[in-house]
């Protein structure tokens, strides 16, 4: 029997050491297998299947993200590229355009010369055609005032 | 006259008293269990009532039970390593609860109306058999979990930085389950006193600011027995090279 007495009592005080010592050890360790059973492993479950299913959506999320942004940035590429490619397109049909304005201008310009070079030629001939019908006329009218000058003589 | 009376009804302050229990030629401390399991009755009873549904999204009693067991698992965790630490859960968690249902339960409920016949009701921490009892457990936990995580080479410890260690380290193996247990007999056991003799004294209000001080007292005892039991299984089982 344990018992080691202080404070003078036969039986009791304060370090009175007895068998509640090791039944109490045991229902200590009883109280840990229930407690494990009905508390540590139920919620434990619980908690770190939520930890689990919170981590499992912010991989997930994070997964998305770096998904969203990589898509982000292809399209920003793509954009880019449609945006040099229709800047290119605009340059190259200004020019075409540049071109074919100035095309269009000699050639108008070269028909105008044409036909006023004609038209002036063509005057030219008229007038001496005029001038010479004019200068043979002059010359008629002389002869007859000529002849008449001398017929009334 | 009735000074006397006074003193009989409310200032029995029956130190070192036990109501024993005769069991073939073993005795026991009958006020020591019937607390523990009134105490623990309640405690099985709140978390089965707290476990009975359990639901992703915790209501109510399941969300105290999930942030008491969030602060063990961080509490073993922090001194037991993450290696280990789920194997030692339940002891530690069951030491927290079991040293702070006896705390709190010896502290707030007037046991004292219950009249028995040798000895008084009261925290059954307040009996050293229980806290020895718990020390011992700590003891035996930190050498088990030493020997079965690193086999012999346990006892490495003992010479750890240098062999000069070796006496100290031996000392401590009987310091520890001594302080453990003395710290928190003597704790609750004087928290119990003073209330006691305070109540006798002055009956009324001023033993109020005592009463919480002693709910602060046990709340931390508890603590500290359940980090100082997890420290020293981290202790065994921490490797250094």
């Amino acid at each position: 029997m344990l018992a080691f007495n202080f404070f003078g009592a036969t039986e009791g005080g304060l370090f009175d050491i007895n068998a509640t010592l090791p039944l109490m050890a045991i229902q200590v360790v009883a109280l840990t297998y229930i407690l494990n059973s009905l508390f540590f492993k139920p919620v434990g479950n619980v908690v770190e299947k939520r930890e689990k299913f919170v981590s499992n959506n912010i991989i997930e999320a994070k997964n998305k993200l770096s998904e969203v942004k990589k898509l982000e940035a292809d399209l920003m590429t793509q954009l880019q590229s449609a945006r040099s490619e229709a800047q290119r397109i605009v340059g190259e049909a200004e020019n075409e355009s540049d071109k074919l304005y100035k095309e269009a201008l000699e050639l108008a310009n070269n028909e105008a010369n044409a036909s006023k070079e004609k038209a002036r030629l063509e005057i030219e001939s008229q007038t001496s055609a005029a001038r010479d019908q004019l200068s043979k006329q002059a010359d008629d009218l002389s002869e007859l005032i000529v002849n008449r000058l001398i017929l009334e003589k | 006259m009735f000074f006397n009376s006074l003193l009989t009804n409310f200032a029995a302050l029956e130190v070192g008293q036990h109501l024993y229990w005769q069991i073939g030629n073993i005795r026991l401390h009958g006020q020591v269990f019937l607390t523990s399991w009134i105490l623990l009755g309640a405690l099985l009873v709140f978390i089965s009532l707290g476990t009975k549904k359990m639901e992703n999204d915790p209501k109510g009693l399941q969300n105290l039970l999930e942030f008491l067991w969030d602060y063990i698992r961080d509490l073993a965790r922090t001194q037991i390593g993450e290696k280990v630490y789920r194997d030692w859960m339940p002891f530690i968690g069951t030491l927290f609860l079991f040293v702070f249902v006896s705390n709190w339960g010896g502290a707030l409920i007037p046991w004292r109306l219950i009249k028995l016949p040798s000895g008084e009701l009261g925290a059954p921490t307040a009996d050293i058999n229980t806290t020895i009892a718990l020390a011992l457990l700590v003891s035996l936990s930190y050498f088990y979990a030493g020997l079965s995580n690193k086999g012999w080479r346990y006892f490495e410890y003992y010479v750890h930085p240098t062999p000069i260690m070796l006496p100290f380290k031996i000392l401590e193996d009987f310091t520890k389950p001594l302080s453990l247990s003395f710290r928190l007999f003597g704790n609750i056991l004087a928290d119990e006193l003073v209330v006691g003799v305070l109540v006798f004294l002055v009956p009324l209000i001023l033993p109020i600011p005592v009463m919480f001080l002693g709910l602060f007292t046990s709340a931390i005892q508890a603590l500290i027995f359940a980090t100082l039991a997890a420290y020293y299984i981290g202790e065994a089982v921490e490797e250094h090279h």
